[in-house]
């Protein structure tokens, strides 16, 4: 039995160094802290609103809704763009925060690529970015139909894989 | 000649141990608003420490110029400067960060195995070492001495080689 035992720890670390380096796993991505907690409170200036400051309480309400956080000076968010456009077309409403960025160059951009926002706000300081735990931009939020944040994807949702989580994750929380 | 060269080795150690010393009191980036109270700035750099740079993940937001890590400072200068306490500000971060923002991992049930894990290690290396102790011994202990039997069994195979070596005698006495 005995002669078995390095056998047996080295089929384990391959097995776990298999794992862990799989093409599912980014180890530079951070599970979300918000997950399954209702959604940060924030009152911040409208991009393009009738309504000069918007506040979580003018988000949706009794039906899913994405929050998207962008900026006009992040190269991965163009990427993302047009599956944002594509999301708004399934019809879910989209939030867009854009994230420590002058409102004049997140509304070229937008007015560039298109918009796919139902609602968009500034958070130029980027304190509501904090308050949601974003790391970078882009950062794309699902939240159901009672506010709490469902799901976190991070980086762009670019590509099949991408959007096949994303959609995943909207299926479950339009059930 | 000796004691020359023990002296220099020994100021190179202190010169280098003060500028060691000199680069990290520089930490923060120049261009900062700080907090006008010298003890609160104290109090909020040694926390910047603790807390870890979420976009270049192996620095503290102290070490770190990345925009974020310029923020996070901004928000616990902020909250120290609004009379927190360091746990409430680490806390803060944790709510929207996870324990991951803290270099330093807080003992809990989820990192029992990341905290025993070296006196685990150190159990497994003893339980090697000794067991390995133990087959030397056994090993080297000294030999038992024939049983009767055993010597009943040599004393026959020498007998058998007897003939063998009767000729060989010959062979010589023959040559001789």
């Amino acid at each position: 039995m005995n002669r078995f035992i390095p056998f047996i720890s080295f089929a384990g670390l391959v097995i776990l160094f298999a794992a862990m380096m799989s093409s599912e796993r980014n180890p530079k991505e951070l599970k979300s802290a918000l997950i399954d907690k209702p959604i940060p409170a924030f009152s911040l200036p409208a991009l393009i609103a009738d309504k000069p400051i918007i506040s979580d309480s003018d988000l949706p309400s009794d039906t899913p809704y994405i929050v998207n956080f962008f900026a006009s000076w992040c190269v991965p968010c163009r990427a993302e763009h047009d599956s944002l456009i594509n999301l708004k077309q399934r019809g879910i409403p989209i939030i867009g925060v854009s994230y420590k960025d002058t409102p004049q160059a997140s509304l070229r951009f937008l007015n560039e690529l298109g918009d796919p926002y139902m609602l968009s706000i500034s958070d130029e300081r980027g304190r509501t970015g904090i308050d949601f735990g974003v790391t970078g931009v882009p950062e794309t939020f699902i939240v159901d139909a009672n506010g709490i944040i469902r799901y976190r994807h991070w980086g762009p949702v670019v590509g099949e894989a991408a959007l096949a989580k994303v959609f995943a994750a909207l299926e479950k929380v339009e059930q | 000649m000796k004691s020359l060269l023990k002296l220099t080795y020994q100021s190179l150690c202190l010169m280098m141990t003060v500028l060691a010393f000199s680069f990290a009191a520089q930490g923060v980036a120049v261009d900062e608003q700080m907090l006008d109270d010298p003890v609160q700035e104290a109090r909020a750099r040694i926390l910047m420490q603790e807390i870890r740079c979420l976009v270049c993940q192996n620095q503290s937001i102290v070490d770190s110029n990345a925009e974020l890590a310029q923020d996070l400072r901004g928000v616990v200068r902020e909250q120290i400067a609004a009379g927190k306490d360091d746990s409430d500000v680490k806390a803060y971060l944790v709510d929207r960060y996870g324990d991951w923002v803290l270099l330093k991992p807080p003992f809990k049930g989820g990192t029992l195995f990341l905290w025993l894990s070296p006196i685990l290690f150190l159990f497994m290396l003893a339980y090697v070492m000794i067991s390995q102790r133990r087959t030397v011994a056994r090993n080297t202990s000294q030999p038992q001495p024939l049983s009767a039997k055993e010597q009943a069994a040599l004393k026959t195979l020498l007998d058998k080689e007897k003939p063998d070596s009767d000729f060989k005698e010959q062979e010589q006495g023959k040559t001789s």
